[in-house]
């Protein structure tokens, strides 16, 4: 059983912390109380809501009191245990031109590398989404390969378009609407992260697990014009995914200098 | 066909909300809904409505909305505003009516709503509520993804807002009595979940000070102006939940209380959360307006949370017919006659107050 914390957060809602930095093993324990307490359906709980190494679970403190949640918690934390599943695993179109890459070659340069190793190594991984937040359908995918990680610009952009693919430190981050952005931008996904019409809906989910897959400009400019037609069909595989801790955790809390 | 109130002017920012769209946090979605919601629930008892109807939501100015349908019963409950309701859209004068009560509105009728005093938001509450498609079980309006409410963002100029009744109950219009507004004098919190990222002497500031509201209040967050908070460990935290009433303190050592429409995580410290009893009074503050806080333990919060609501529940029984005929509804005045005595009624009520 892992090291964790109860901490309130008013009276309608409780913190369940794992630790206070990026670690893909924080990542597992958060996602899998959180699993648990969605199949326990206590009566009370309104919502649970997984971060990078948190969970917040919101609830209504007159048909649950905060000692009640506390102590099932409690019990449910003693049996759990790190879980190997299925998972939903994407790979989603990533163009990677600098026409459409603002800090690419930003990004190379201040990592001693060429643009095309960039692409490469961010291409090149299995992403597992740590969280979804800030925005609707706005994920939060780790961990990039250290060279890449960076700290946010000294002065961010005004406008983003949506699906701009950033590095946020030691994760890369998809932005899914048009927005204010300080991240360094390395490439762009045609797949809409958050629809709007004909119904609302998001695309990637906490626990799913996304890699890259390089396209041109010409190609993405295709599967723009598929995306606004509402043709464009990208479908996840269920995959059984092994969860590996990283080898060492990284220390660096989310969104400081470094 | 329906009919629909138009748009003559948006007033500064002018929503539909109800009580907010829960269950979609995980996936960035803010619960978002009315800033005070217990305004709201005064507003659709007030026409007769379940509480969870949406309603417009006017912050600091209203708007001025003309009647494109056979009739409309409205109501009005939260700040206080100059409310005018005028014969027509040609017309510069009308008769004014008060907040909280509920009014009926004819084809060609305009009602105009000044600014907003003693409170930042007014809600209209609409007999059968607004035409409105929910989004994920929610008609409130979420700005920044441009979902919910009339077309995803405020009212603006020439909007036709669709109504779900074409007539209306016919019954006279209700007030509510004793329902009160009074700020608490400190709101009450719960320290933490970062209160470990604060010195002690920090949070005595913090409690021990006043603050008053910057103008950067919306409904997302209220900025707050006062002594600063210093971080003992740093303020940026690797991204974590957000509650309502969340405390977040930036680098810049200013609190921001976080509201409805609050991010459903964030990367800052927070270094008390506002109980829930409390919040609906807070986020009615005014910019400008000073404010104190206090720590709770989590057992008083509760207590204040069952007070809250059994508060709030009582409220449709505070509501009693308006005017002087209040007692003959019984008698054998037809309900439409009644309603034009009762306009008369309500017109003196309303000039000398």
């Amino acid at each position: 059983m892992p090291d964790y914390r109860v901490l309130p957060a008013g009276d309608t809602a409780l913190v369940v912390e794992f630790g206070e930095q990026i670690d893909r093993q924080l990542s597992t324990w958060v996602l899998a109380l959180a699993r648990r307490l969605e199949e326990s359906r206590l009566n009370g709980v309104i919502e649970i809501v997984p971060t990078i190494r948190s969970l917040i679970v919101h609830y209504e403190p007159l048909a649950l009191s905060a000692a009640t949640l506390t102590a099932r918690i409690v019990e449910l934390m003693r049996g759990l245990h790190s879980e190997e599943g299925l998972a939903r695993h994407w790979h989603l179109p990533a163009c990677y031109d600098a026409r459409i890459a603002p800090d690419l070659h930003d990004v190379a340069a201040r990592a001693g590398i060429t643009p095309a190793q960039v692409v490469e190594r961010h291409s090149g991984l299995t992403y597992h989404v740590y969280m979804l937040g800030f925005l609707p359908g706005m994920a939060y995918l780790g961990d990039v390969p250290d060279e890449l990680a960076f700290p946010r610009m000294a002065t961010p952009r005004l406008k983003v378009p949506a699906g701009s693919l950033a590095i946020a430190t030691t994760l890369t981050c998809v932005y899914p609407v048009d927005t204010p952005a300080g991240w360094h931008l390395i490439g762009r996904s045609p797949v809409p992260f958050f629809e709007r019409h004909p119904t609302v809906k998001t695309l990637l989910n906490p626990g799913d697990k996304v890699t890259f897959v390089p396209v041109s400009l010409r190609e993405y400019d295709d599967l723009m014009a598929q995306a606004a037609a509402g043709t464009l069909r990208i479908e996840p595989v269920e995959e059984f995914v092994r969860e590996e801790p990283p080898a060492e955790p990284k220390q660096r809390p989310f969104g400081a200098a470094a | 066909m329906t009919g629909v109130l138009r748009v003559l002017s948006p007033g500064l920012l002018t929503t539909v909300q109800d009580l907010g769209r829960p269950g979609y946090q995980s996936l960035g979605i803010p619960v978002g809904g009315a800033l005070d919601p217990v305004s709201l629930r005064a507003a659709n008892a007030l026409v007769g409505n379940t509480p969870d109807i949406g309603a417009l939501e006017i912050a600091y100015v209203g708007p001025t909305l003309a009647v494109d349908a056979d009739e409309v019963r409205l109501s009005f409950a939260g700040a206080e505003a100059l409310i005018e309701i005028l014969p027509d859209e040609a017309a510069s004068a009308g008769y004014r009516i008060s907040t909280m009560r509920s009014v009926l509105l004819h084809r060609g009728e305009v009602v105009r709503i000044g600014s907003l005093t003693g409170g930042a938001v007014l809600y209209v509450g609409v007999e059968g509520g607004l035409a409105v498609e929910p989004v994920l079980g929610s008609v409130s309006t979420y700005l920044r993804g441009g979902i919910g409410g009339w077309q995803g963002r405020a009212l603006t100029e020439g909007d036709q807002l669709p109504l779900r009744l074409d007539t209306v109950s016919e019954r006279q219009e209700w007030q509510l009595e004793g329902f009160d507004l009074t700020p608490p004098q400190r709101f009450r919190t719960i320290v933490g979940p970062q209160s470990d990222h604060f010195s002690e002497a920090t949070i005595e500031t913090f409690f021990n000070s006043e603050y008053t509201i910057g103008t950067g209040a919306d409904r997302m967050g209220m900025r707050l102006l006062g002594p600063l908070l210093e971080h003992s460990r740093g303020f940026n935290i690797t991204s974590d939940g957000i509650a309502p009433g969340s405390i977040q303190v930036p680098g810049n050592g200013l609190p921001i209380v976080l509201l409805a429409d609050r991010q459903t995580v964030g990367g800052y410290t927070k270094i008390a959360t506002v109980i829930s009893a409390d919040l609906p009074a807070l986020s009615r503050l005014p910019i400008g307006n000073k404010l104190r806080f206090a720590p709770v333990k989590i057992e008083e919060a509760e207590a204040a949370r069952r007070k809250f609501v059994a508060d709030v529940e009582s409220l449709p029984s505070r509501i009693v017919p308006i005017g002087r005929y209040a007692g003959d509804l019984a008698g054998d005045l037809t309900p439409r006659l009644l309603d034009c005595n009762l306009i008369g009624g309500v017109i003196d009520a309303s000039v000398g107050a």
